[in-house]
């Protein structure tokens, strides 16, 4: 089994302190929205209903947080046990991802105190795919905390719960792959009601797909980048051969979305619309460039090998996937009459302010809770 | 044997989640027809005389703010549909604007409101039901009880209606609701009543569908009775036909709506969105349903999870799969 331990060390360090501040501000500017109305802060208007709190906190935040979900994938159903060192981190990572997804999603609704309402027989709209979406989100929220329990458990030495707990993890653990797998692709679905006013570059009913594929990517290159990330910051070894295969298989799952989105803008014939040379086609290739080209490098084994080779295409992969969801819900999208959306300093301070409490939380719990793999033993367990 | 079932189940398992992307569309979503005592409007820029008594009529009917435009607050001088106005009338100039409802150097007015479609996206996206079509009148109303502020009403609209109370601590999603208070009491929409020329009329959708295919038979010049108000008013005014373009708008635009236009100007000149006659919101609940139809892929994938996931743990242990006891 995998032996991890708490990091330990000093909290509050430089980093932290930052964050703490940056998160503050963000605090700060979503006291004002609370008290004065969300367009005291946000630069949406009724042309784009929706801004950055939803395309980069949620349908992009989500999909960084779309790690623990990859790496399950791998280790439970096509039995890579080996991978699991990577799992409790990646996890952590969802967990925080996803949690603030939910916060800003509070933040975003107009009437948050009725967000209950989603639950009550009375009002859900089974038909409605941003009711699945939210159903799905919250209740993957729940089961992401349910499986980091057992790291809390095992920091306060509670074995009889910690066992009662895994007799039932199985479940939680297929709810944790079945759920993502739903509101991922749905996040696409979502998107395709704006009809005519999302570009043909990105309106497709491969949508769903596309989606689902982007999220497993970026999950994995989260998991590469946050090792490389932990490697340094925290002066641990890399877990580089650990690293190293994953990115094996991950230009074909790059090869294959790449034919879809490509293949599929080309047979419904808008792909001169890629080369109009406006900004709509400029980061059509932009963001297609961004998944290419670690394609292209990660296919070779002597690349592989390389730590800044395989940090600058996990990087990449996390850009380009971020920058196509981006584009699906804010640059792709033009509902006409001359409606702009450009986010206000406050707007931005909110995002910034959410991914800053995302980091605050995980920097803090690395160091109390045992998540990190313990790589100072000689024999890793599992691999 | 139980490498096989494993390798099985591992594609089912995969494959289910492969059949969850594909784009194929559900034939069992019904389309929608227009509802037992559907009422509209029929909306005709060629009679419209521009003087916003309707705008007026709106603003008291639903109790709505004044919206000043630029310079000194005096009037009410909204720029375009918004949380405070329901209703508006545009103006489309081009060229030297010398003959009405001409497209090259002409001029033409157009109404914008709520188009109550016959299969509205806003409702099909409403995850709390806060919008809802009446299953009688067909009407497109909201619930503010029900509403979350979640805003994909706007954002799914086909015209762009939906607004939001972007300034309120209690915002609310402001649209027009065909004046449904007061035809439950057996009236007609506010804009309709005092409309002086009739451009604005209100009645059964399929009693309007028919006097604008009347109106599109008519001879240009010659004169003919309209019905103003309501086809039900009895009250008529002579008027000469104008030139109509041969298209009813809102006939068969996104699975068609209540709300109907003519107009001797194309209507995309007038801001009006061309659309196909499949409506948006089939396309996406096409595949919505397709993926979701009676759960039954999600739990078919779910209960190959965990049956895979549990035997995992029983058959490797968490030795060597190295996760279960502690994820």
């Amino acid at each position: 089994m995998t032996a991890r331990k708490p990091l330990g060390g000093e909290v509050l360090s430089k980093p932290f302190k930052i964050l703490l501040a940056v998160a503050l501000v963000g605090l700060l500017f979503i006291g004002k929205r609370f008290l004065f109305g969300i367009g005291s802060v946000s630069g949406m208007n009724d042309g784009y209903p929706w801004g950055i709190w939803i395309a980069l906190d949620v349908v992009v935040g989500t999909a960084f947080a779309c790690g623990g979900y990859s790496l399950a994938f791998l280790i439970y159903v096509f039995k890579k046990g080996e991978y699991s060192p990577l799992l409790r981190p990646a996890l952590l990572t969802s967990l925080f991802g996803y949690t603030l997804a939910g916060f800003s999603v509070l933040v975003d609704l107009g009437r948050y105190w009725q967000a209950y309402n989603i639950v009550l027989p009375r009002y859900s709209n089974l038909h409605s795919v941003m009711f699945e979406v939210a159903l799905c989100i919250a209740c993957y929220v729940l089961v992401l905390w349910i499986e980091v329990t057992p790291a809390f458990l095992e920091r306060f030495n509670k074995t009889e719960l910690q066992a009662r707990l895994n007799r039932v993890l199985f479940f939680f653990v297929a709810m944790g792959l079945l759920l993502p797998s739903m509101h991922q692709s749905s996040l696409g679905t979502l998107i395709l009601m704006a009809g005519y006013k999302l570009s043909p570059l990105w309106r497709t009913g491969f949508l769903p797909m596309l989606f689902l594929l982007s999220a497993i990517t970026m999950g994995y290159a989260v998991v590469i980048v946050e090792s490389c990330f932990s490697s340094v910051g925290f002066r641990r070894p890399l877990e580089k051969e650990l690293l190293e295969k994953i990115s094996s298989f991950m230009p074909w799952v790059l090869l294959f979305y790449l034919l879809v989105r490509i293949e599929d803008v080309n047979l419904r014939g808008y792909l001169p619309l890629a080369f109009a040379g406006d900004s709509k086609g400029n980061l059509f290739l932009l963001e297609n460039i961004l998944l290419g080209l670690p394609m292209l490098l990660l296919f070779s084994p002597a690349y592989r090998k390389r730590r800044m080779i395989l940090f600058l295409a996990a990087f990449s992969i996390m850009l380009g996937g971020a920058l196509y969801r981006f584009n699906t819900y804010i640059t792709g999208f033009d509902p006409g009459n001359g409606w702009h959306y450009f986010p206000t300093g406050p707007e931005i301070m909110v995002t910034f302010g959410f991914l800053a409490m995302e980091l605050l939380g995980y920097l803090w719990l690395v160091r109390k809770l045992p998540i990190l793999a313990d790589l100072s033993r000689p024999a890793r367990a599992g691999g | 044997m139980r490498i096989g079932r494993r390798d099985f189940l591992k594609m089912t398992a995969t494959g289910g989640l492969a059949l969850a992307c594909a784009p194929t569309l559900a034939q069992g979503r019904p389309h929608h027809d227009l509802p037992p005592a559907a009422v509209g409007i029929l909306y005709d820029a060629t009679l419209c005389v521009g003087c916003q008594a309707c705008m007026v009529a709106c603003k008291q009917a639903n109790e709505m703010e004044v919206e000043p435009g630029q310079g000194e607050p005096l009037w009410d001088a909204p720029r375009d549909l918004s949380a405070r106005t329901l209703n508006i009338i545009k103006r489309y100039e081009n060229g030297d604007g010398a003959v009405k409802d001409r497209a090259e150097n002409g001029y033409s007015f157009v109404k914008r409101h709520c188009m109550h479609c016959l299969d509205p996206a806003c409702v099909s996206a409403c995850p709390v039901s806060a919008l809802t079509k009446d299953p009688a009148s067909g009407i497109v109303g909201y619930n503010e009880k029900a509403c979350i502020g979640c805003r994909y009403c706007q954002v799914a609209c086909p015209y762009n209606i939906p607004k939001f109370q972007w300034d309120s601590t209690t915002p609310k999603i402001v649209k027009c609701q065909l004046c449904s208070h007061l035809v439950a009491k057996g009236g007609i929409s506010a804009c309709c009543k005092v409309c002086p020329t009739g451009a604005s009329l209100f009645g059964p959708v399929e009693g309007l569908l028919a006097e604008a295919k009347r109106r599109l038979h008519m001879e240009e010049g010659k004169s003919y009775d309209f019905p103003v108000a309501s086809l039900a008013s009895g009250q008529v005014q002579s008027h000469r036909a104008g030139r109509y373009l041969e298209h009813i708008y809102g006939e068969n635009e996104a699975g068609g709506s209540q709300v109907l236009l003519l107009s001797g100007v194309p209507f995309t000149s007038l801001g009006l969105p061309e659309l196909p006659e499949q409506s948006f919101v089939e396309v996406a609940d096409g595949i919505q349903y397709a993926i979701y139809k009676g759960m039954v892929y999600p739990l078919v994938l779910l209960g190959g999870l965990i049956y895979i996931i549990r035997k995992r743990v029983s058959t490797t242990g968490p030795a060597q799969s190295g996760g279960e006891e502690g994820v």
